[in-house]
């Protein structure tokens, strides 16, 4: 990947990723009846010239359930990563540059996370919330546990990195000069965990996005009747063979094109994040 | 060394699987709804019985009372009974665990071989194109979710265990293609390649005893991510094992369920980890 081949690659890449961002943000102009508009009088129809991809079972617009599916999914999976960033910065990066005791304590608990299956971890948490909520809520829900769990890798590393900026000739130089623990840790180490904390975040996205339609699924992610690429793909539960009903496939489709897009973007984030 | 090694290794190890079980029990107590049983809605049950239930319940309010008096009924063989399904713990984890075990082993061991066998030839050929071609393979594989894998699985009609080796192979490609690409570069190899030892012996002699205590590590990893990978497998495919159980303990909410699959898993992610990791120090210690 670091040949022309690779920038090609990326830049290709990022542009199927901005498209796909673009044309869901575009789902209110595209498909103004919404997701949840049912045709009854066309219900599980196969596309045609008013329904592109066709009809669920209770005949509603596939197509326009993708595009809001696509809109929910890409714009929470990025706040789920942000907030899960923050905590690995807080958690594994105040561990790491306290160290000692906190520094113990804190891997302590990132151990007892990590020693826990991630979808083991998931299910069991997201099954200990309500799960008969609004819709919009268990939207909130399910992103939020994701953001709340998934800190524990990206921790791991910060707390390594402030760990070795503890020591650092400029951070004992500030400490010397009388700067309080405080601003040193947000003026001197914090800056210099960015890199690390930028490719966590964007590592953290198409996990993310996976874990959601894992979730979903399992039918215990986003409840009906707010579409999102999880509960899109539940619908592949009643297919019989793919050569039937091929557009069934597109929500899949979609999510392999956005993932494998992050993945080739994010080719040289993975580096930094190790 | 390596005893004081495996003595904090065991202690980190019981000292984790207490807490994660711990853990559980908090998790299920703050649940919403955690006092009420379903068969409270029975409309044959009479206020007595409804009474009954209700005590039942309350009597798990205490989460660190209830956690004690099970691990010391756990130390004397009983588990206790499972709420949602109304048999005891040990007998259910007894008939699901060989399931697990076989989807599991079989899963791991396939995925190890095609990760293995990619990895190995792509490093022994050194052809760019089917070092590419791997990598697309494998990342195309990452970019599904384990659920859908489980789903095709069952709309092709394969075993579970080749979801499971498909969720795992990925992964384990990856690190093992990362790790010989950077033992190559070791001083010692290049040295070796420019005095014209064949590509094989380089790889067979040098590389693959370098990387092989980090390749372990890798290995109790993937256990983990086979046990994750068992539940949308086992849950969606229809088949009975620990997975599945995770799955419906944890919709049901059934505390000394959910209890106990929490510290198995747990216990068997550690050892693999653990495992490895003492078997990896041994094979460094020979090395040295």
């Amino acid at each position: 990947m670091r040949s022309w081949h690779g920038r090609v690659w990326r830049r290709v890449a990022s542009i199927v990723l901005l498209l796909v961002v673009g044309v869901s943000l575009s789902a209110n102009w595209l498909a103004p009846e919404g997701y949840a508009r049912q045709y009854r009088e066309a219900a599980s129809a196969p596309p045609s010239r008013q329904h592109w991809l066709g009809t669920d079972e209770i005949g509603r617009d596939r197509l326009a359930r993708v595009l809001y599916g696509t809109r929910i999914s890409l714009l929470l999976a990025p706040a789920a990563a942000l907030l899960s960033t923050l905590m690995a910065a807080l958690i594994g990066g105040l561990a790491g540059y306290l160290g000692g005791a906190w520094a113990r304590v804190a891997m302590a608990v990132t151990d007892l996370f990590l020693s826990l299956p991630w979808l083991f971890l998931l299910i069991t948490v997201r099954a200990m919330m309500p799960l008969n909520v609004s819709p919009m809520i268990s939207v909130l829900v399910t992103f939020l546990l994701l953001g709340l769990l998934g800190w524990t890798t990206a921790s791991r590393v910060l707390c390594a990195t402030a760990g070795s900026l503890r020591n650092a000739d400029f951070v004992q130089q500030a400490r010397a000069s009388g700067v309080p623990d405080a601003r040193l840790f947000w003026v001197h180490v914090v800056p210099n965990l960015k890199p690390v904390l930028y490719a966590q975040f964007w590592i953290s996205i198409p996990a993310f996005i996976l874990s959601e339609a894992n979730l979903g699924i399992l039918g215990l992610g986003v409840t009906e009747p707010t579409p999102s690429w999880g509960s899109l793909l539940r619908e592949l539960e009643g297919v019989i063979s793919i050569g039937e009903e091929p557009w069934k496939f597109v929500p899949l489709v979609l999510l392999v094109i956005v993932v494998t897009s992050f993945q080739l973007v994010l080719s040289d984030q993975e580096q930094v994040a190790a | 060394m390596l005893w004081r090694k495996i003595a904090r290794h065991i202690l980190a190890l019981t000292l984790t699987v207490l807490l994660g079980g711990l853990l559980s029990a908090f998790l299920v107590r703050l649940a919403p709804g955690f006092t009420v049983d379903e068969a409270q809605l029975d409309p044959r049950l009479n206020s007595a019985s409804v009474r009954a239930l209700r005590e039942s319940r309350l009597a798990d309010r205490n989460i660190l009372s209830f956690y004690f008096h099970s691990l010391n009924r756990a130390l004397h063989g009983d588990l206790g009974t499972s709420i949602s399904l109304g048999e005891p713990v040990t007998t259910l984890l007894r008939q699901r665990i060989p399931q697990t075990l076989r989807l599991v082993s079989i899963g791991v061991l396939l995925s190890w071989a095609a990760a293995l066998a990619l990895a190995l030839s792509a490093a022994w050929l050194r052809v760019s194109a089917y070092d590419v071609l791997n990598t697309i393979l494998s990342g195309a594989f990452l970019c599904i979710p384990a659920a859908v894998l489980a789903l095709l699985s069952v709309l092709w009609n394969v075993p579970g265990s080749l979801a499971i080796a498909l969720i795992v192979f990925p992964r384990v490609y990856r690190y093992t293609r990362n790790l010989l690409a950077k033992a190559y570069f070791l001083p010692h190899i290049i040295t070796a390649r420019v005095k014209g030892l064949s590509e094989l012996r380089i790889l067979l002699w040098h590389v693959v005893p370098v990387v092989a205590p980090q390749l372990l590590a890798v290995a109790g990893v993937s256990v983990s991510i086979a046990i994750g990978a068992a539940i949308p497998v086992e849950a969606l495919c229809g088949l009975a094992g620990i997975g599945q159980l995770a799955w419906q303990a944890a919709l049901a909410r059934d505390l000394p369920l959910l209890t106990n699959i929490t510290i198995l898993v747990t216990l068997v992610t550690l050892l693999a980890n653990s495992g490895a990791d003492v078997i990896g120090d041994m094979l460094r210690g020979q090395r040295a």
